[in-house]
């Protein structure tokens, strides 16, 4: 009842607190410093992949459409100020803002996000498209006037809008890229909250607040400073007063060392995360060719027990299948604990392992477990498989290579079992399955199986138009997936993130590269 | 010495030849594709003919002869090549952390000849006397340490004690010279602890060898006053050794100042060198050794010089 009584109480103060920092009016005013732990390769938002790229540069662009920060997984408009959808899902027509102005003072238009999404499906010779493959079913776009853009799809792809969202579809100058396409590779002109003032490499970028932004009275911030560091000095750097941020995650010990440290000065959030640690099984190498024993590898680990002792000194935390637990059409754990590997009697489940081998023939069996030399969360998770293989009576060694040789080595087949990731900006099946259908379809489905049923459900639910019908297609996707075991998650990671406390209106997400326009942060000082 | 300085010279061009030929090729033995790291790096699935296309804007479908020749019709004409990381001039990429480097060399060499030479001498001269003991002491403590966790202890110190961390973002020492200072007295004397250990031991031993030289008896001898016999004749000579290893030592934190610009966030070229290899990003990594290589061949050279300098005994030419 007493802890009843405290839980109830906590819960009223929090609300209060919450409703405190309601309250607050913005101020305007100040530079944000923050730590990016990588550094862009170029500067251009259709070739980038990382979050290196998103925490610098995306505060000077503008998108279609975004992910709400403080309500994921809620697409808004952002150069888009309503769009709809036609019935049969071929055709998405946005209408844009009206006086939307680019950072060298001309107007944005239709024309502008026509020419944008011209070079990210069809890039000119020389021009790198990374999300080309994305965008295959859109079939051509118009835009019949200046502020309406129509995209016709060949096919209906239940992802589209998200994809609309994604913080790398950065509308450029329809002007510039036709004086030449690859423009932006080394400049930096978008519409976005922030100008562009200088990129000091291996340094620190920095942006001005842009006067003619669009949005009313935003951005709050007269600028911003992204400084380029190891993820080891963030910490000190945090504590040194050199930063006031870092967006993309701290680990539970470091985020103790801050609050312990600082106290009150510095706030924690905390979310799941939409990356997970992935198992890969070479199908291509004996005798990981044979599913009973890629099964009852999957069967011998103990997730539950390694999501509570790993979540103290790791990312890792939580248990789920091939997509985010929780996410709208990820299993729920009544469904997922039916799978293997996914049971709560690990007795039960090594015994079947155990079993599983002896038929195959490999009682005594040995491997490789090619891991990538990142401490975090990498070496324990490599560390914790190894450990709960060896509980069935296999002997693995583990080979940490360096980033470079680790993706070579997955790129190339040269592995039995490897430690990858999977990480996305969005909770999407179509996105979260590319590394677990076949490699006809996805060139980074390591794992090199063949199952054209895999790929035939990958296809149905991604053109499935209601989402009851994508749920029952990814169920099925991900029971044959996890029970064929060409690929298995291990854990998904926890994000957490430890702030100057002055830092405000900036929201958690699942996501690392979400809500980093920084148009609504402000500080309180 | 003209005609010797010449010589040297021309030697430069096959010294020079010979490490361009194994930089490049031991390269392209190593595994591991610039291309798919940029692009596939975090896990998005980007289509193989993306990867060939990239590959192909970087040159890196062409035979390797071939871009071996590419490679060196840029070096003749002093065109190092773009990154192929982040497309940029290789030469703007080092030109900007080159300053930095260069800096922290400067001072931690300016401190370990600081620390070296009169610790060196006064231990060869109270030789096994307390002093030299306690030299000893500090000199094998500055061996065993190593640079990078000295800066660590340097900063843990700075955080707990003051509650202050040295300035990020490099500034010019003729732009601010407080905030120049403030920043990089810290990674120099890390480094130059280190560095004078390596220096104070060579100093004592070359020393305590040419105390034992007939000239110096003959000085002492004469009735020279000890003060003279040291500074004219035996530091003199005693430096030999001792230049060598300073200038070794300061061509090699050129590219070695590695760990310690990550535990300082350095913007130097140590830090290049490391971001570049774990890229694979060949051009880049092929001017950095070359760099490297340029400043060990021009520190040999100007120790050469200097040695017929500090003793007339040696002829050049």
């Amino acid at each position: 009842m007493r802890l009843l009584t405290g839980a109830l109480l906590a819960g009223v103060a929090s609300c209060l607190l919450a409703a405190g920092a309601v309250a607050q009016t913005p101020k305007k005013g100040g530079e944000l410093i923050f730590a990016v732990t990588a550094e862009p390769p170029n500067y251009d938002c259709h070739a980038n992949t990382s979050f290196a790229f998103v925490h610098p540069v995306i505060p000077h662009y503008s998108t279609l459409l975004t992910f709400s920060g403080a309500d994921y997984p809620k697409i808004v408009g952002d150069l888009a100020e309503s769009w709809t959808v036609s019935d049969d899902g071929k055709t998405y027509t946005f209408k844009l803002f009206d006086g939307v102005k680019f950072h060298d003072g001309s107007s944005l238009t239709s024309a502008d996000v026509k020419a944008s999404y011209d070079r990210i499906i069809n890039p000119p010779d020389g021009v790198v498209s990374a999300r080309k493959a994305t965008f295959s079913d859109v079939s051509s776009v118009e835009a019949p006037d200046a502020h309406t853009v129509v995209f016709h799809l060949s096919n209906p792809n239940a992802s589209m809008l998200q994809y609309f969202a994604s913080p790398f579809n950065c509308i450029y100058s329809a002007a510039k890229l036709k004086e030449n396409p690859k423009y932006p590779e080394t400049n930096i002109m978008g519409s976005g909250a922030f100008t562009f003032v200088e990129h000091v490499n291996g340094s620190s970028w920095t942006g001005k607040r842009f006067d003619g932004y669009f949005r009313k009275d935003r951005p709050y911030l007269d600028g911003y400073k992204a400084v380029f560091m190891k993820s080891g000095n963030v910490v000190n750097a945090l504590r040194g007063n050199q930063i006031m941020a870092e967006f993309r995650g701290r680990t539970p010990a470091e985020a103790e060392q801050l609050m312990s440290a600082m106290g009150d000065k510095v706030t924690k959030s905390e979310s799941p995360w939409i990356v997970s640690i992935i198992i890969v099984f070479n199908t291509q190498k004996k005798p990981f060719d044979d599913a009973r024993v890629r099964r009852a590898l999957s069967l011998a680990i103990d997730r539950y027990l390694g999501a509570q002792a790993l979540q103290n000194i790791s990312l890792l935390r939580h248990v789920g299948g091939l997509q985010r637990p929780g996410a709208e059409f990820a299993l729920t754990p009544e469904e997922l604990e039916k799978l293997p590997g996914f049971g709560h009697d690990i007795a039960k489940s090594r015994e079947e392992a155990k079993r599983l081998l002896k038929e195959a023939g490999v009682e005594n069996l040995s491997f490789k477990l090619t891991n990538r030399n990142v401490a975090e969360p990498y070496t324990p998770a490599g560390v914790f498989a190894i450990d709960q293989w060896r509980q069935i009576g296999v002997t693995v060694e583990h080979q940490q290579l360096e980033t470079k040789l680790w993706q070579a080595a997955l790129s190339s087949g040269n592995f039995d079992v490897a430690i990858d990731f999977s990480s996305e900006f969005l909770d999407d099946p179509s996105s979260q399955f590319a590394k677990y259908v076949t490699k006809d379809l996805s060139p980074i489905a390591y794992a090199d199986h063949h199952n054209t049923e895999l790929d035939k459900l990958y296809e149905q639910q991604m053109r499935a138009t209601s989402p009851a019908k994508r749920k029952e297609l990814t169920k099925q996707f991900e029971e044959i997936e996890l029970t064929e075991a060409y690929s298995v998650p291990l854990l998904w990671w926890h994000r957490i993130i430890v702030n100057d406390a002055k830092l405000k209106g900036w929201n958690i997400t699942p996501s690392h590269y979400l809500d980093q326009s920084l148009v609504d942060v402000w500080l309180d000082q | 010495m003209l005609s010797y300085l010449l010589r040297r010279l021309v030697l430069v061009i096959p010294t020079l030849l010979g490490v361009a030929v194994l930089t490049f090729f031991m390269l392209r033995v190593m595994p591991g594709d610039v291309v798919e790291l940029k692009l596939r790096g975090d896990g998005v699935p980007v289509t193989e003919a993306t990867l060939q296309a990239e590959r192909a804007r970087l040159g890196l479908d062409k035979p390797l002869v071939a871009q071996f020749g590419d490679w060196m019709a840029g070096l003749v004409t002093f065109d190092l090549g773009t990154s192929m990381w982040t497309g940029k001039p290789v030469a703007q990429e080092i030109a900007g952390r080159l300053p930095v480097t260069l800096q922290v060399a400067i001072m931690a060499t300016i401190i370990a000849i600081l620390i070296a030479i009169p610790l060196g001498t006064l231990s060869a001269l109270y030789r096994d006397s307390w002093i030299d003991y306690a030299v000893r002491v500090v000199a094998i403590a500055g061996l065993a340490v190593p640079s990078f966790w000295l800066g660590m202890l340097f900063i843990l110190m700075l955080l707990s004690v003051f509650a202050w961390l040295p300035p990020i973002g490099y500034v010019s020492i003729f732009e601010d010279p407080v905030a120049n200072l403030s920043q990089l007295i810290w990674p120099a004397l890390a480094v130059g602890y280190r560095y004078s250990a390596v220096s104070t031991r060579m100093m004592r031993s070359a020393v305590l060898e040419v105390m034992r030289e007939d000239y110096i008896r003959t000085a002492r001898a004469k009735g020279l006053f000890p003060r003279l016999i040291i500074e004219r004749h035996a530091l003199r000579n005693a430096m030999l050794p001792v230049i060598t290893v300073i200038g070794l030592e300061f061509a090699f934190l050129i590219g070695g100042l590695v760990v310690t610009e990550q535990v300082f966030n350095l913007n130097g070229i140590g830090k290049l060198f490391v971001e570049t290899v774990s890229r694979g990003d060949y051009t880049m990594i092929q001017a950095l050794v070359m760099l490297v290589a340029i400043i060990f061949i021009i520190v040999n050279l100007v120790i050469d010089l200097l040695y017929a300098v500090l003793d007339p005994r040696i002829r050049l030419g």
